[in-house]
């Protein structure tokens, strides 16, 4: 602990404190975007310049930390977000669901529950989930302010007109305690439902852009759809190959050149887990037999 | 007078003015419009007419006078009184607006089935298969093929984004439509055929409208009633025939004596 | 009681494009039509006839006097009224046949008959429109055309049928039969006995002196009103 040039978790703690106060403004309204002044950190924007000023926001020197990117703890964003904190704040890292406290997440939420007294920190590249159809700031915060969202229904509308279905897989919008329509980050659409009713804490950063917003817990989460075509969750129709889970979110593997492909839990943890406990499936070899569809 | 229509008009306006600064937009306009009515104001640009209707539509504030709307319980209210948020859900529900310049009236980057269901959308409807089916409904009334639903306006024709923008303003059956310039852009024979469609449909739906429009030909055959502007002022007014015919004013008859005739 | 009372009406133009000149048309007319009975104006062109008839449809103004139109159970003054007062009375109580058809160009010629029975273009206004257009002689081919295609005498026989389809107290006729043969003359002077019959008051300008022979109950002769202002 001898690096000293770094202040605890690397932000001054005016800086710190300007962003806790729009943290405490965005849980105590759900949901929506609270403006606030985004510090230029060590790393580019796109790599989690947001939910890096957050955490440091709100690490606390007995926090607990894991960091994942699409569900994986070792992957070189995840390690070196990890790093950075192990290194300017000396705070304990973990790739535990169940023992951390702290979890800053790109583009997915954890397949372990999480449970009260925890933080999900999310990275986001696109905090306006209106801008697709309405590229102008001013018109879509005063759209937001009076809840004028029949534009989030017109690009759903598109969707089921050019694809049958609701065809938006990823920052799937919703809607927060039945006011403020808000896009979840680019997190497939498998984990919207774990956002309702959730214990934990969750937080959004976006730093490129300089929005935090949030959900507190146990809050009022809902997709929008319509009646004749609802919200689905989405997930390949399979099983991880490692741990033989047939409730986790997967990502597909392509083998070789003809197609052939292997599924896998995208929760590197939640996998490695479960195959701890003795919950191993098929090994690779049968895996790969898989054929294309 | 009994027997000869409702007294309480739907759109009242008193001693309307606006100033850009030192200069003059519209002075001292007061004038009623009725359900049902079809008024048309008319001056050449810089007359004031855009300025009048950007104050009625409530996008720009006006310096003195105010603007008084029947809302559809049947209470009247001061414009300037309302919430942004009402003002907002008027004009997405009992008020149409039709810009002389479809894109600006139009999404241009979604369908044309979209384009008709957002308001709807707005309002709350949440099923996909009643908004798909009133937006070909209502594609039928402008005459645009149906089997187009899917294409945005970008592939449509100048005559048709307009009919579009008309379907989109009336899916939500609005009482009040304000038309700038409905048919500006557009080939003569293009605008004869939206100039009879707009009169049918605001004829069978009821519907009162502020149309602004420098063309009298317009004006006679959309409108019941008419206001001449010039410099800011209405100089004449009375009903279409009454002013067309039988102009007063020097400069209403130098307006329709250059026109050529019918 | 009469239908249609004229008190002291007068009517002059100012041309402000002519440097001002004032030309006086009609003054201090005064005349009263009683239910089914026709009026007919007279006077060479020029003397104000059809003018007068504009000021009682309300598409002139009416610089002096009264225009008592009897509605429902009591008389509105025309040249007093507002304009929507106006527009209600042309589609409850006052019928108008000009001249010449102005009609929108797209609209076929059964619309245009049928819509002057109101906005909703229902089959029933069709059906009574092709009545009255196949009593006028209008052949069945053209009614789906918009009348501006038509001769003179086919779209003065429109217009006569758009204007009486629908049975208005009272009805004004500016040269319904101008343009018309005889055996079209013929059928309109029969519609028009037909309209008196039933008790509409009618005001007409009409120069055909067999025309005017066959319909008009009393002639007002409009040079009396010339000199004045």
């Amino acid at each position: 602990m001898n690096a000293p040039a770094y202040n605890f978790a690397y932000l001054d703690e005016q800086s710190k404190r300007m962003i806790r106060r729009a943290i405490l403004k965005a849980i105590a309204v759900p949901g929506y975007q609270v403006p606030f002044a985004s510090r230029e950190m060590p790393m580019p924007y796109g790599w989690g310049t947001g939910g890096v000023q957050v955490t440091a926001a709100i690490l606390g020197p007995h926090d607990s930390l894991k960091v994942i990117d699409q569900g994986s703890d070792d992957t070189t964003n995840a390690v070196s977000i990890r790093k950075f904190f192990a290194k300017t704040a000396g705070v304990q890292t973990t790739t535990s669901t169940l023992k951390a406290t702290v979890i800053q997440t790109r583009h997915r939420i954890p397949e372990t529950p999480l449970r009260e007294g925890q933080v999900l920190v999310f990275q986001v590249p696109i905090p306006e989930p209106l801008r697709f159809l309405e590229p102008r700031e001013t018109e879509t915060r005063r759209m937001h302010a009076l809840a004028d969202y029949g534009l989030m229904h017109v690009k759903l509308y598109e969707d089921i007109a050019q694809h049958g279905r609701i065809a938006t897989t990823y920052a799937y919008p919703v809607k927060v305690e039945e006011r403020y329509v808000m896009d979840p980050s680019p997190t497939p659409k498998f984990d919207n439902p774990k956002m309702h009713d959730c214990p934990a804490l969750q937080l959004f950063g976006a730093g490129r852009e300089k929005r935090i917003y949030a959900i507190p817990p146990y809050s009022n989460v809902v997709s929008l759809d319509f009646e004749d075509h609802p919200f689905e969750r989405y997930r390949h129709d399979g099983k991880c190959a490692l741990c033989g889970a047939v409730d986790s979110f997967l990502d597909e593997l392509i083998m070789d050149d003809h197609g052939r492909r292997m599924f896998m839990c995208s929760d590197t943890e939640y996998c490695e887990t479960r195959r701890a406990l003795g919950n191993g499936a098929q090994g690779f070899s049968k895996a790969t037999e898989a054929a294309p569809a | 007078m009994i027997g000869l229509g409702n007294e309480r008009p739907l759109l009242a306006a008193q001693g309307l003015s606006k100033w850009y600064g030192r200069q003059l937009g519209c002075r001292d306009i007061s004038f009623q419009v009725h359900e049902g009515e079809v008024l048309a104001v008319v001056g050449e640009s810089g007359s004031g007419k855009s300025t009048l209707l950007q104050l009625l539509s409530t996008q720009l504030e006006p310096s003195a006078g105010r603007i008084c709307y029947c809302m559809r319980d049947g209470i009247t209210r001061d414009l300037a009184a309302l919430s942004e948020a009402e003002r907002r859900f008027l004009f997405r529900t009992d008020w149409g607006y039709v810009h002389q310049d479809p894109p600006l009236g139009l999404r241009m980057a979604v369908s044309a089935g979209a384009n008709v269901g957002e308001r709807l959308m707005a309002v709350g409807w949440r099923n996909y298969r009643r908004i798909r089916t009133t937006a070909v409904d209502w594609l039928d009334r402008v005459e645009i093929d149906s089997r187009r639903i899917d294409e945005t306006p970008r592939t449509y024709s100048g005559g048709m984004r307009q009919r579009l923008q008309i379907a989109r303003n009336l899916v939500t059956n609005p009482r009040l439509v304000f038309m700038d310039e409905p048919t500006g852009g557009l080939d003569v024979s293009v605008q004869a055929r939206l100039l009879d469609l707009l009169r049918g449909i605001v004829a069978e739906l009821g519907l009162a409208a502020v149309v602004v429009t420098h063309d009298l030909a317009v004006a006679r055959l959309l409108s019941h009633r008419i206001m001449v502007m010039k410099g800011g002022e209405v100089i004449e007014s009375g009903l279409t025939d009454q002013v067309l015919d039988d102009p007063r004013e020097p400069y209403t008859q130098l307006l329709v004596s250059s026109v050529l005739p019918p | 009681m009469p239908a249609l009372k004229l008190f002291d009406v007068a009517k002059t133009f100012t041309m402000h494009l002519r440097g001002g000149i004032r030309l006086p048309v009609v003054s201090g007319v005064t005349f009263d039509v009683e239910p089914g009975q026709c009026v007919v104006l007279t006077g060479p062109s020029g003397s104000g006839k059809s003018s007068i008839l504009k000021m009682i449809y309300g598409s002139y103004r009416c610089d002096h006097g009264q225009i008592f139109l009897r509605y429902q159970t009591s008389f509105v003054d025309i040249a007093a009224a507002e304009p929507r007062h106006l527009l209600t009375l042309r589609r409850r109580a006052i019928g108008y046949v000009s001249q010449f058809l102005r009609a929108v160009p797209r609209v076929p010629a059964l619309d245009v008959v049928a819509d002057s029975l109101g906005p909703t273009r229902g089959k029933d206004n069709r059906t009574r429109a092709a009545e009255l257009l196949r009593r006028l002689n209008i052949p069945e081919r053209l009614w789906s055309l918009p009348p501006a295609t038509f001769s003179g005498g086919e779209q003065q026989r429109v217009n006569i049928a758009r204007s009486f389809l629908h049975d208005m107290p009272v009805l004004l006729l500016d040269e319904p039969t101008a343009s018309l043969d005889a055996r079209n003359r013929e059928l309109v002077v029969d519609l028009i006995t037909e309209k008196k019959r039933r008790g509409i008051a009618i005001v007409a300008v009409v120069h055909d002196e067999d025309v005017r022979e066959a319909i008009a109950d009393s002639l007002v002769d409009v040079t009396l009103f010339a000199k004045a202002a």
